[in-house]
């Protein structure tokens, strides 16, 4: 505080609280549906505050067989399906990502700097612009409708590649040469020394990625037809589609909040991880 | 680099192999089909294609429902990216000045970046259904007929609100990386020299974090232009009457649904390379920053 203004105090506390109750607001409103019994949630205007039935409808959205008149799982399968994608997205991407900034940054060999290069290109190719051919090569690999293929075609990584890059440049080469004087091998000097040292970037990044991972959409809604492997952010977009003739929104809602609740709970748990994978990922 | 390396063995190679074939087999060999397959024309029945040179390019040029989907994906990208950082740069400024519970504002606003944006689209979706919606409740108190599906502007508002608000978290914490990282003498100088604070933010805070914001611009267009999908897919699937059809969602609606596989491939391209431009402009920008650190 710089100077003493109680007017801009009270205006700079408001807008903080408005804020917060703006972007807030959706996720108090699918709260309060996921709370009500399905016939109160079919009266207009729909209620503001919680309801009694959230235990309820909690039971009958994780135990059910998913929603009716949609084709979809049932949403403990889903739930279970995202963390298997989730995890092996994120912890592929950090595994192979480390291996190729130690082969970049430790070793000499030729066309080093053209697979370099090559990393670099997956930045500028998202699944959205190439969604037809990728669909294509992974059907041809016969990975439809598997969790390899929900997850091996995602985990190539530019930016955790140079992310680990540039905090191995930061290691001093004392390091590596007194683990060599020592008689350590390449391999025990990655696994002894890079990863223990990393290990902040690694959890730091893991928070990132899981979150990137359990929210993919359009790569899952491509290459699952499957139900036994539905994801459960995906199947979001069928039960609003189901609305429409049985709106059955106290479900929706309950559903909505179980898709959402872990990438939260990840982000306000490890809040400083978060932040930090966050603002170095983009460096 | 280092001075110090292990001199070249197959284990370099085996180690950045994993990196290399993924990046191949997903990501260079599809693009170089959508190259490729943009050069050519489907006969009717998916049997036999001919090489066409550029047609699909001309084809889409001449396309009116194309052009329009450009215009329209510059329009909300821009919107997108204008009212999440306005909202974020306001937000942070202030919080800046909060000396109490800066930790907890935090928490409260960055959760909605773990949101994933199909499901910000569900619960706006729930919001403002045009029959049961709450948002639309209210809005019907106050004279307003809202019906985003049969009204095109309506719907485009929406989407932008939905794709605004899932982005807040993001730029907020950035801008208030940017404002933390100036130094406090500096603000204080001015605060004794006697300009106000708001004239304080203009002068100095605006400029210093400039660098940021131009970065945050970057990142916002290339996510309305690539990350919106699961949003307008699960709101409006580019209706009413192609209103809110952006150019990764026409993509997706040409080959997958239209099975028009040459002009969503031609679709494709053109978007790689506004994706390259957007990238190449975001790598110019942080070798910058790095010089001059």
């Amino acid at each position: 505080m710089i100077e003493n203004r109680p007017v801009l105090d009270f205006i700079t506390y408001l807008v903080l609280i408005l804020g917060i109750i703006i972007i807030a607001f959706p996720i108090w409103v699918m709260f309060v549906g996921a709370s009500h019994d399905g016939i109160r949630m079919l009266q207009v205007p729909i209620p503001l505050l919680p309801g009694d039935q959230f235990f309820q409808n909690l039971k009958e959205t994780l135990l059910g067989s998913g929603l009716e008149g949609t084709s979809t799982a049932p949403v403990w399968l889903m739930l279970l399906n995202s963390l298997a994608m989730a995890l092996s997205i994120s912890i592929g991407k950090i595994a192979i990502s480390l291996l190729s900034a130690f082969a970049i940054v430790y070793f000499r060999f030729p066309f080093k700097m053209f697979f370099f290069w090559m990393i670099f290109i997956t930045l500028m190719l998202p699944v959205e612009v190439r969604i037809l051919p990728t669909f294509e090569v992974v059907a041809d690999l016969g990975m439809l409708n598997s969790y390899v293929g929900l997850s091996i075609p995602l985990i190539a990584s530019a930016t955790a590649t140079f992310m680990f890059r540039q905090m191995f440049m930061t290691i001093p080469d004392e390091l590596l040469e007194s683990a060599r004087l020592d008689g350590a091998g390449p391999m025990k000097f990655f696994f002894d020394f890079l990863i223990p040292l990393s290990r902040t970037n690694i959890a730091a990044l893991f928070v990132v990625l899981f979150i990137y991972g359990w929210n993919q959409y359009l790569w899952p809604l491509l290459i699952t037809t499957d139900r036994s492997k539905y994801t459960i952010v995906m199947s979001i977009k069928q039960m609003i589609e189901a609305a429409e003739q049985t709106p059955e929104w106290h479900i929706i809602m309950m559903t909505s909040l179980l898709a959402m609740l872990p990438p939260i709970l990840v982000v306000l748990t490890m809040q400083k991880l978060f932040v930090k994978g966050l603002i170095e990922s983009e460096k | 680099m280092k001075r110090n390396q292990f001199n070249s063995s197959p284990l370099a190679y085996l180690l950045i192999a994993p990196q290399i074939i993924i990046t191949f087999v997903f990501f260079i060999w599809p693009a170089g089909q959508a190259l490729y397959q943009s050069f050519l024309v489907e006969d009717a029945f998916g049997l036999g294609s001919e090489f066409v040179w550029f047609e699909n390019f001309i084809y889409l040029a001449e396309d009116e429902y194309y052009r329009d989907s450009f215009g329209r994906t510059a329009f909300f990208s821009l919107m997108v990216a204008f009212t999440s950082m306005s909202f974020a740069l306001v937000l942070a400024g202030f919080a800046e000045r909060a000396t109490r519970g800066v930790l907890a504002y935090r928490t409260l606003l960055i959760w909605p970046y773990a949101v994933a944006p199909v499901l910000a689209g569900a619960l706006w979706v729930f919001m403002f259904d045009p029959s049961l919606g709450i948002v639309t409740y209210f809005l019907k108190l106050f004279g307003i007929d809202w019906n985003y599906k049969l009204n095109g502007n309506q719907a485009m508002a929406l989407v932008i609100m939905v794709a605004a608000w899932k982005q807040i978290a993001y730029n907020f914490l950035f801008f208030l990386a940017g404002i933390h990282a100036i130094p406090r003498s500096m603000i204080e100088a001015a605060a004794i020299d006697g300009s106000g604070p708001i004239r304080r933010f203009w002068t100095i805070i605006f400029p210093l974090i400039s660098p940021i914001t131009f970065f945050l611009l970057v990142i916002n267009t290339v996510y309305a232009f690539f990350d919106t999908f699961g949003i307008i897919h699960v709101m409006t699937q580019g209706g009413p009457a192609n209103a809110t059809e952006i150019l990764v969602y026409k993509v997706y609606n040409d080959g997958f649904v239209g099975l028009d596989l040459g002009g969503s491939a031609a679709q494709s391209v053109i978007l790689m390379v506004i994706v390259i431009f957007l990238t190449g402009i975001q790598f110019r920008f942080v070798e910058k920053k790095v010089e001059y650190k």
